[in-house]
């Protein structure tokens, strides 16, 4: 099977001060598919998504070497603004602004420029019913979003996210507050958006990963020791720390 | 019991610190409240100021007051949003902040020679609202910087990057995810700021404050009397003054400094309503 690559990053380092938290990362991520990263803490997994949508770059100690191409291009030649709406985070605590539900889905379109009201609710609630939350909130969108379940909160963020139309969408640990069944509520929710965006879920539950994800990479101490099929990886890991870290050894 | 002891002590030290502030308060409404007319306040002095009311005065510190919002609000504001949310975190920005914070320590008759010598005298505005509002203004910056710094700081750091990931630019950040929700910590130390400023009479001395000027100011060219110096001068300088008046003035000035500290509670509980995190 021919995959498609979407983004591509080429002996990318990163650093905090003189810190080295990613280390000579290669790494080819396929459109529409949901890539796993597993590994321990501290192991450069968030740095690796806030790297790709640069949020790192917010802190001034942070340091980056080589490239990330993302369709194609070398992304250091589009702007941040364009490169963060292409590329949407969703942060490992549910993070909802204090407003309500619609104006927290509106914001994204909002700062892009689209003021037309009719528009702007048409992509409130696509956006919502993407994420599986409409029906749950359909009739009280003008409630405050912090008065929601944590996760109906973290499934109005990934509906926050789509509202601004991104290609890629990138998790970062985004059930590790939830409880299960919002958990599966989230899993279903990236399920069907396989369809048209690509994703690239981060997280500390191994068992998640195997769940969800076509492809697993596992990150230690900063490097990519393995990536392959998920199957394969916690069926046959190639490598004795892989074998170590799924199977419960450490971590 | 060691916590008992240390409970009494702590209260006591609060009971030290509020008595004299009830004290005074109380003493000057007694006082003063008697001679409160409504020909007190509508009325300009007559007879040497023995006499008649203190229009002229209260409308001069009103109109000081918003001179010096004037040309403080939009420019403390202004500079604390760059220094939290654009300027480096390099030593010379920690340089200004210091600086900022250190300015607000500096004593008000300082101020006063400086708008002295900068406004009245280089610029050639004159003894003028112009010049009064000017250092009043420079006086307040501190504050209001300090204190709309405080507040933008309090906004979660979360609000930024939940913004930026959005693809906003920085200006929508900080317009729509930062500055709303900082609104009630800056009218706390605006407020502040303004009503120490209104109470001020060193700044004003050369400033701006006429000792007697029975007519309302026409321009911002203008003499104004204002509350705290004609405090001053109807203590010191005229003989015979009937203390009535004096306290009677003090009463005018704490009323017009806790309406505006009134306001500024009304607008904090009202944005607070809208606090949801």
């Amino acid at each position: 099977m021919v995959e498609e690559t979407i983004i591509k990053t080429v002996n990318l380092n990163c650093y905090y001060g003189s810190l080295e938290v990613l280390k000579n990362l290669n790494l080819e991520i396929y459109k529409n598919e949901i890539l796993g990263i597993i590994g321990p803490a501290n192991s450069g997994k968030t740095t690796f998504l806030r790297a790709l949508n640069r949020l790192n770059n917010l802190n001034p100690a942070y340091r980056q070497q080589g490239d990330i191409f993302f369709e194609g291009h070398n992304a250091n030649d589009m702007t941040d603004n364009l490169l963060r709406k292409k590329i949407g985070l969703i942060f490992a605590m549910p993070q909802v602004l204090p407003v309500s539900i619609y104006n927290n889905i509106a914001y994204g379109p909002k700062v892009h420029g689209i003021t037309d009201r009719s528009t702007v609710s048409e992509i409130v609630e696509n956006a919502l019913k993407k994420a599986y939350l409409w029906d749950e909130v359909k009739d009280r969108l003008n409630m405050p979003a912090p008065r929601l379940s944590g996760g109906q909160q973290q499934r109005l963020c990934i509906a926050r996210t789509l509202a601004v139309e991104p290609d890629v969408i990138l998790y970062d640990e985004p059930c590790s507050g939830l409880d299960p069944i919002s958990t599966a509520k989230v899993e279903d929710a990236m399920q069907q958006l396989k369809e048209k965006y690509t994703q690239i879920l981060v997280t500390n539950n191994t068992k998640q990963a195997a769940r969800v994800s076509q492809r697993c990479g596992f990150f230690l101490m900063g490097e990519l020791v393995e990536i392959s099929e998920t199957t394969a990886l916690f069926t046959y890991p190639k490598d004795k720390r892989t074998d170590d870290y799924v199977t419960g050894r450490f971590g | 019991m060691r916590e008992k002891v240390a409970f009494i002590i702590l209260g006591f030290a609060t009971l030290l610190v509020v008595l004299p502030i009830i004290l005074t308060i109380f003493y000057i409404v007694r006082n003063g409240i008697g001679s409160v007319t409504w020909e007190f306040i509508t009325q300009p002095p007559r007879n040497g100021m023995k006499e008649g009311g203190i229009l002229p005065a209260i409308i001069g510190t009103i109109v000081l007051i918003i001179g010096t919002m004037f040309f403080s609000l939009p420019l403390g504001i202004l500079s604390a949003v760059y220094l939290v949310e654009y300027a480096k975190d390099n030593t010379f920005t920690r340089l200004i902040k210091l600086s900022v914070v250190n300015l607000s320590g500096v004593p008000s008759i300082v101020y006063g020679l400086f708008g002295f010598t900068l406004f009245v005298g280089f610029l050639r505005f004159g003894t003028s609202i112009l010049a009064g509002s000017l250092t009043l203004a420079i006086m307040s910056l501190p504050v209001i910087i300090t204190a709309t710094k405080e507040a933008l700081e309090s906004v979660p750091y979360s609000f930024r990057e939940i913004s930026l990931s959005l693809g906003a630019t920085k200006w929508q950040t900080v317009r729509y995810c930062v500055l709303p929700y900082a609104v009630p910590g800056i009218l706390t130390g605006t407020v502040l700021s303004l009503s120490r400023a209104a109470g001020e009479t060193a700044p004003i001395l050369f400033t701006v404050a006429a000792f007697y000027l029975p007519r309302l100011p026409h321009s911002v060219f203008d003499q104004v009397m204002a509350l705290p110096y004609h405090l001053y001068v109807i203590s010191i300088h005229v003989p015979n003054m009937p203390t009535e008046l004096k306290f009677a003035t003090g009463f005018v000035l704490i009323v017009l400094v806790f309406l505006m500290n009134l306001v500024s509670i009304i607008l904090r509980a009202h944005f607070r309503k809208k606090k949801l995190w």
